[in-house]
């Protein structure tokens, strides 16, 4: 019984560290490869999380929704709504150089939280949306639905990762890197530098979108709550940076450590007298701070530092 | 041949570029000269379309580029470097170089990520290109460095190997020379004479080093307090007091910010 315990508590783990590795390897394609710090990450995962609750729920209460759609139809159309407003967003700041991205950034993510709580005819407000269901949910029940969800979890992030390579590889992140490197170079050598940019930041919403759209099938039910930015937009940066930002393995990797640490610390706390419980979640970020400075005291480009795509195959003797 | 009409750059209050007027000529090597502060790198960005002229226009060979984007200007030819080194510091000397080159199928985002095999025979080109560029350069040795960790003259000579990728009409090179040793320093002076006559390609550069612009160029351009101050060969202008009197001088053609 115990070991089934142990076996399920990983089992949620992993749902959650492969959810995180998605938006890890979507930052990674807009920081790691384009340099464009994205700092409203939170607002590209709601809108994706909304948009599948919306299409797929089963039952709504006094919002639209309800409209029962198949799942590969609510994550579409939640990447698709993704990739317009980031590509209205790209259109109006993508040119603005990284802290002033972020600040930008920062703001959209806010204005789309409000709007998610304040529209409630389209979100239910704080209320939230419930009756989401998870795939293949006819089919398997029960401790089996956990174990289904969780590969179909990783199969989006084993995708995700295939696209990210399949990037980093060509010649397009290879001009992505240059432009990160040096804008004005990469002008002077005739890079259309906003329309890559553009691209990236588009690419990045759609896989930030997809994972939230994940998470809502994951919890069922979704409210603004979730998306709080500690706990998405900072903690997908941390994973990133001490994964490795600019390597795609890093960027899971990262994801995974982080989470790892972050679940785990629950556990420990819970063993804490019961006057510090209150604390308790202060005490989690304080770890992950720590983690962080000893990842980039000792490796100062994270676990698994960039590496350029090999030219092997290039290479004639 | 780039001609300038009447090119005035103002920022603000500032007038840093005032109505000036000269042609790169074809096939030839053309410096351009001046004090600090005179608005040698201001024209430059504006021929390269960094910057955009107040007033004025510019062409190249009849056409006018005057507010043709930077990254449309590669296309018709016109390539330039930087006056701090503008390498890709985390890319690998060889990608630094393979950048450059015509990879227009693979940047396609929707060929990168589903038809990678239809980009292979482009990327075979670019990276023996890539190659040659370097060996020309004779660094190929530091192909896998990254660009970073090169030393100030070998940043520049990567730079001018960036625009040699694919074929250059004019090249623009912004104090080549600055931070780089002499023996360096003539080494690329024999690289840019050999570009120039084997291939015909047209130089223009700012310098402040008066020999090294004496060996390379045939024409000089000086500026002084935002305009040109005289255009001729070397002889002629080392004569031209008003010439002296800007380099040396403290009179009044010294730049405002020398």
């Amino acid at each position: 019984m115990e070991l089934t315990g142990l076996f399920f508590y990983f089992v949620s783990f992993l749902t959650m560290a492969g959810i995180y590795a998605v938006i890890c390897l979507a930052l990674n394609i807009q920081w790691g490869f384009g340099g464009l710090f994205n700092a409203g990450i939170a607002g590209f995962y709601a809108i994706g999380a909304y948009s599948a609750a919306i299409i797929t729920s089963t039952a709504a209460s006094n919002n639209v929704g309800g409209l029962q759609q198949p799942i590969f139809v609510g994550m579409a159309v939640a990447a698709v709504i993704a990739g317009l407003v980031g590509w209205g967003i790209a259109r109006l700041c993508v040119s603005l150089k990284s802290d002033y991205l972020a600040m930008a950034t920062i703001g959209i993510a806010e204005i789309i939280r409000l709007v998610i709580v304040n529209e409630e005819w389209l979100t239910n407000g704080s209320l939230g949306v419930s009756n989401i269901p998870r795939p293949f949910e006819g089919v398997f029940k029960g401790q089996t639905a956990e174990i289904v969800f969780v590969l179909f979890v990783w199969i989006i992030v084993l995708l995700t990762y295939f696209i990210s390579q399949r990037l980093h590889k060509s010649p397009w992140g290879r001009v992505l890197r240059a432009i990160r490197d040096n804008e004005d170079a990469a002008e002077s050598i005739g890079k259309d530098t906003h329309s890559f940019r553009t691209q990236t930041f588009v690419i990045g919403a759609i896989f930030m979108a997809l994972a939230g759209a994940l998470s809502a099938h994951y919890f069922k039910y979704f409210s603004p709550d979730a998306t709080e930015p500690i706990l998405i937009t900072f903690l997908a940066w941390v994973m990133l940076i001490a994964g490795g930002s600019g390597n795609n393995k890093g960027a899971i990797a990262g994801a995974l450590v982080v989470w790892a640490i972050w679940s785990m610390t629950e556990i420990l706390t819970g063993f804490l007298p019961s006057e510090w419980a209150t604390r308790s979640s202060y005490m989690r970020m304080l770890l992950i701070g720590l983690f962080l400075q000893f990842v980039l005291q000792r490796y100062r480009s994270g676990l698994l530092p960039e590496r350029a795509p090999k030219l092997d195959k290039l290479r004639r003797s | 041949m780039i001609q300038l009409e009447n090119v005035s750059k103002r920022f603000g209050g500032l007038t840093a570029v005032h109505n000036c007027s000269f042609s790169i000529p074809t096939g030839q090597i053309t410096g351009v000269i001046g004090p600090n502060g005179a608005g040698k790198t201001t024209v430059f960005n504006m021929i390269a379309g960094l910057l955009q002229p107040s007033s004025g226009q510019i062409f190249l060979d009849g056409e006018d580029i005057t507010s043709l984007p930077a990254h449309k200007r590669q296309s018709k030819g016109l390539y330039r470097t930087f006056q701090l080194a503008h390498e890709f510091s985390r890319m690998t000397v060889v990608e630094n170089l393979m950048v450059a080159a015509d990879s227009s199928i693979g940047e396609n985002v929707f060929n990168a990520i589903f038809r990678p095999s239809i980009f292979q025979k482009q990327e075979h080109a670019a990276y023996d290109k890539a190659m040659e560029t370097l060996r020309f350069l004779e660094i190929e040795k530091l192909q896998d460095e990254l660009a970073g960790n090169l030393s100030g003259g070998q940043k520049k000579l990567l730079e001018l190997g960036r625009t040699l990728m694919q074929t250059p009409k004019v090249i623009l090179l912004d104090e080549i020379g600055a931070g780089v040793n002499r023996s360096l320093l003539s080494k690329i002076a024999v690289k840019i004479q050999q570009l120039n006559d084997d291939f015909g390609y047209t130089f223009c550069l700012i310098e402040h080093d008066l020999d090294y612009v004496s060996r390379l160029c045939d024409e000089v351009v000086v500026l002084a307090q935002a305009t040109v101050l005289t255009t001729g060969t070397i002889e002629k202008i080392k004569r031209d007091e008003r010439v002296v009197e800007a380099y040396f001088g403290g009179g009044k053609y010294e730049g405002a910010h020398a």
